[in-house]
């Protein structure tokens, strides 16, 4: 053992313990605050790289313009709340579609089922908002105060200017960049250049500031002010994973097996090179720069939201010791096991489970795109009157009433002609169209919907039944395009 | 139950000493957001009994200063609604009938206000599908006793029928047993000539006989063939509808003793725009001639 590694151990090494360790982490405690040190790698590169285009894409995308035509807005994603429609690049949904809504979200939960299966937490470590905006609160503040060694000064220090002005600073930036969370959110819901010239000039709505005003707070507070503590006693996720993962899941692991015993390095040098002790000097890198508190070598713990940041560290030191990286890495259950027997490591992508997730969200996708590619820019609904359920009319006749919607998706106005099949009907009459011919054509303007009340009525003799099946058809004259709706017609009791 | 307060060795906190059947509960102070909550619950129930009304006294309350009180606010939304409605009323009020039709969301707006008023006024009677009972008109079917134009619904619904304004409308159904007219045995084959009209009569001879007292007594108002006449409120005796009932004893109850239902008039309980709106419905409902 050259006294050149001693030197880099004792350089290394910092003599603390997690702040959420995992033998005193008693159930009731109040939160230790966690001054996570900057770690710098491949993993922290990935993060700064992912952080980049997931605030990006959150940022921007409500400024795209998509070109629908007059009369339509061009923002490409909008949820158009006065117009009742959604509106995602190509596609517009109207309110009686939300079911595409419900398939996205089946779809999100199928994909984070997935991802988790075959990579553990990596929702958690990279994507979500949380860590996301964490990431950038803890950023702003090493940027202010320091790394973590003057952080812990400050933060011990009595108040003085320099702590006064460094506190208000970094407070004054979660802020701002709180209102900037809040003020892209607001713009998915209004024309987004219209409204930042608004909220800047005051002239918008009063909704837009009290849900800026909102995220403003919340981001302040999860991201700047609770940080770890969302992610240990809020967030349900942490609990719900682990009955997606298995032992194949890789997950971001201490290699017990090649880091133990830890720490002999100093006691020991000289075993160093002879591998009587393991590859971790105990130098608790690991620990400093783990945002969660906790310590990795305890083993997979709730805490940990799987950030890669301790792999980073740890890398850092064993390429110092010029020993193999990868002591902390991503590493899986199974594969631990084989070590230890003396097995070669197997990586198992296929598996039930994944199949059986990966198989879902194809079905799911599927399903969506055929109901994408089906859609019928016509719809119809139809309400029979169950108050009075028919009406007898002076010549014996039995007459049916019915309120029928015709939505028309094309942006033109449209002419529809009414048609029913089933029975043969004395009259077909349209409350307010004044000319009954056999069938009444009437116009639904463009992007919206008609309700109109249609009466048919029949011969009672020609009514084998007390309840007749028929069917309720429009027809697009411009495009022939028909679209039918199955109802019946009543009469008395036979 | 209460005991002393002692130390937990296990978590080496106090115990409340409070303790049941072996249980105890230890004294761990509660979560502090939880705390800030109360406190901030408390300030803020403060400031709300200053400024909102709260406190119950023997005859009143106290108010608070902001005067606030959910009656108010309700009569503010009233106006407020009226407000916004006025110049679609205002509209109604001075457009004819058939202007109002023609209008589609003048005529959506009618149809809506009719809709609501017709079950506030009229459902008692007619009910709530306007599909009426023995004595009170179905107003959905094609059989109008006074006409069923937007302007005779809009009359009818005005003045009423018997009611008790000058200008309502009125016809008299003679009761030919009570006064005296005709005897029991010709009201019978009346009856039963009545019945032919619409076929449902199987008593030839008594329907030939009924045939000349209907001749007598029945057509100055109910017309030749008993078609009825709109302009006295005769009903059609020939159509299948039947206000009272269609069955032998019941046509011979209404010859005997007559009928005299009573439509109340409207124009003294509703405004106009009101029974415009209601003439709109009522019209709407597929009878609308
Ligand atoms: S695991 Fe790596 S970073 Fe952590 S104490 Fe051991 S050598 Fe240091
Ligand atoms: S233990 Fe490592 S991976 Fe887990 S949260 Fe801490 S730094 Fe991130």
């Amino acid at each position: 053992m050259s006294t050149k590694l001693e030197q880099i151990v004792r350089e290394a090494t910092i003599e603390v313990e997690a702040v959420n360790k995992k033998e005193n982490r008693p159930l009731y405690q109040k939160r230790v605050p966690i001054f996570p040190k900057r770690a710098v790698g491949e993993f922290r590169r990935l993060k700064w790289l992912i952080m980049i285009t997931t605030l990006s894409i959150y940022y921007l995308v409500p400024f795209i313009r998509w070109d629908r035509g007059p009369g339509a807005p061009d923002q490409a994603v909008l949820i158009d709340f006065p117009a009742n429609r959604f509106y995602f690049f190509f596609i517009e949904l109207w309110p009686q579609e939300v079911y595409y809504i419900t398939g996205i979200l089946i779809v999100a939960a199928l994909a984070l089922f997935f991802f988790t299966t075959l990579f553990g937490r990596v929702w958690c470590g990279y994507t979500c908002p949380q860590t996301v905006w964490t990431d950038l609160f803890i950023a702003v503040e090493r940027w202010i105060e320091g790394d973590r060694n003057a952080r812990i000064k400050l933060h011990r220090a009595k108040w003085s200017i320099e702590k006064v002005w460094k506190y208000t600073l970094k407070h004054t930036l979660w802020i701002l960049i709180g209102v900037a969370t809040g003020g892209a959110w607001v713009f998915y819901f209004a024309d987004a250049p219209t409204l930042f010239v608004d909220l800047f000039t005051l002239q918008a709505d009063m909704t837009a500031y009290v849900f800026v005003g909102m995220f403003t707070g919340t981001t302040y507070v999860l991201g700047g002010l609770s940080r770890e503590q969302v992610c240990i006693y809020m967030c349900p996720w942490p609990r719900i994973q682990a009955a997606m993962m298995d032992e194949d899941s890789l997950q971001v692991t201490y290699r017990t097996d090649r880091g133990e015993p830890r720490g002999h390095a100093r006691k020991a040098p000289d075993d160093l090179d002879k591998k009587v002790v393991g590859d971790c000097i105990d130098c608790k890198q690991c620990v400093v720069v783990c945002p969660m508190g906790i310590d990795i070598r305890d083993g997979s713990q709730l805490e940990c939201i799987n950030c890669a940041l301790c792999i980073d560290a740890c890398n850092g030191i064993m390429d110092k010791m010029g020993t193999p990286r990868g002591l902390i890495g991503y590493d899986t259950d199974a594969n631990l096991a084989r070590r230890i027997q003396g097995k070669p490591e197997k990586f198992h992508l296929l598996r039930m489970r994944t199949i059986m997730y990966a198989m879902s969200i194809v079905a799911v996708c599927g399903f969506m795109v055929y109901l994408l590619a089906n859609r019928s820019p016509l719809d119809l609904n139809v309400l029979r009157d169950r108050n009075p359920i028919f009406v007898q009319l002076s010549d014996g006749s039995i007459r049916n009433g019915y309120t029928i919607k015709i939505l028309n998706k094309h942006r033109n106005q449209r002419q529809f002609e009414i048609t029913v099949t089933g029975l043969k009907f004395n009259e077909l009459k349209v409350n307010d169209i004044k000319s009954v011919g056999p069938a009444p054509v009437i116009d639904v303007k463009g992007d919206s919907l008609r309700s109109v009340h249609l009466f048919l009525s029949v011969d009672e003799s020609t009514l084998k039944s007390s309840s007749e099946p028929i069917a309720i058809i429009i027809t697009d004259i411009e495009s022939g395009l028909s679209v039918s709706n199955e109802s019946v017609f009543l009469g008395p009791d036979k | 139950m209460a005991g002393n307060p002692r130390k937990d060795e296990i978590s080496g906190v106090d115990t409340t000493g409070h303790e049941w059947d072996g249980i105890e509960e230890l004294n761990n102070p509660l979560p502090r957001w939880w705390l800030w909550v109360l406190y901030v619950s408390i300030i803020w129930s403060v400031i709300y009994w200053i400024f909102m009304p709260a406190w119950p006294g023997i005859s009143d309350y106290t108010r608070g200063t902001l005067g606030y009180s959910q009656r108010n606010e309700v009569q503010m939304e009233l106006a407020e609604v009226k407000a916004s409605r006025a110049g679609l009323d205002e509209k109604i009020l001075t457009s004819s009938l058939e202007d109002i039709t023609s209008d589609t969301s003048l005529n959506q707006y009618a149809l809506a206000a009719g809709k609501a008023a017709f079950g506030d006024n009229c459902s008692g009677c007619h009910g709530s599908g306007a599909q009426g009972a023995k004595g009170y008109p179905n107003l959905n079917d094609d059989h109008w006793l006074w006409g069923g134009s937007l302007d005779d619904i809009h009359y009818t619904i005005t003045y009423g029928i018997r009611s008790t304004h000058d200008d309502t409308r009125f016809n008299d159904m003679t009761a030919f047993l009570t006064d005296e007219m005709l005897e029991k045995d010709e009201i019978s084959d009346v009856a039963e000539y009545v019945l032919s009209l619409s076929g449902t009569s199987s008593d030839v001879e008594a329907v030939s006989r009924g045939e000349s007292i209907f001749v007598d007594n029945c057509v100055a108002c109910h017309d030749e063939g008993g078609i009825g006449n709109r302009e006295l409120g005769a009903p059609n005796l020939s159509d299948k509808l039947w206000l009272f009932g269609g069955d032998k004893k019941t046509v011979v109850q209404s010859i005997s003793y007559g009928r005299k239902g009573v439509m109340p008039t409207w124009e003294t309980r509703l405004d106009p725009v009101t029974i415009k709106a209601l003439s709109i419905y009522i019209h709407s409902l597929g009878g609308g001639e």
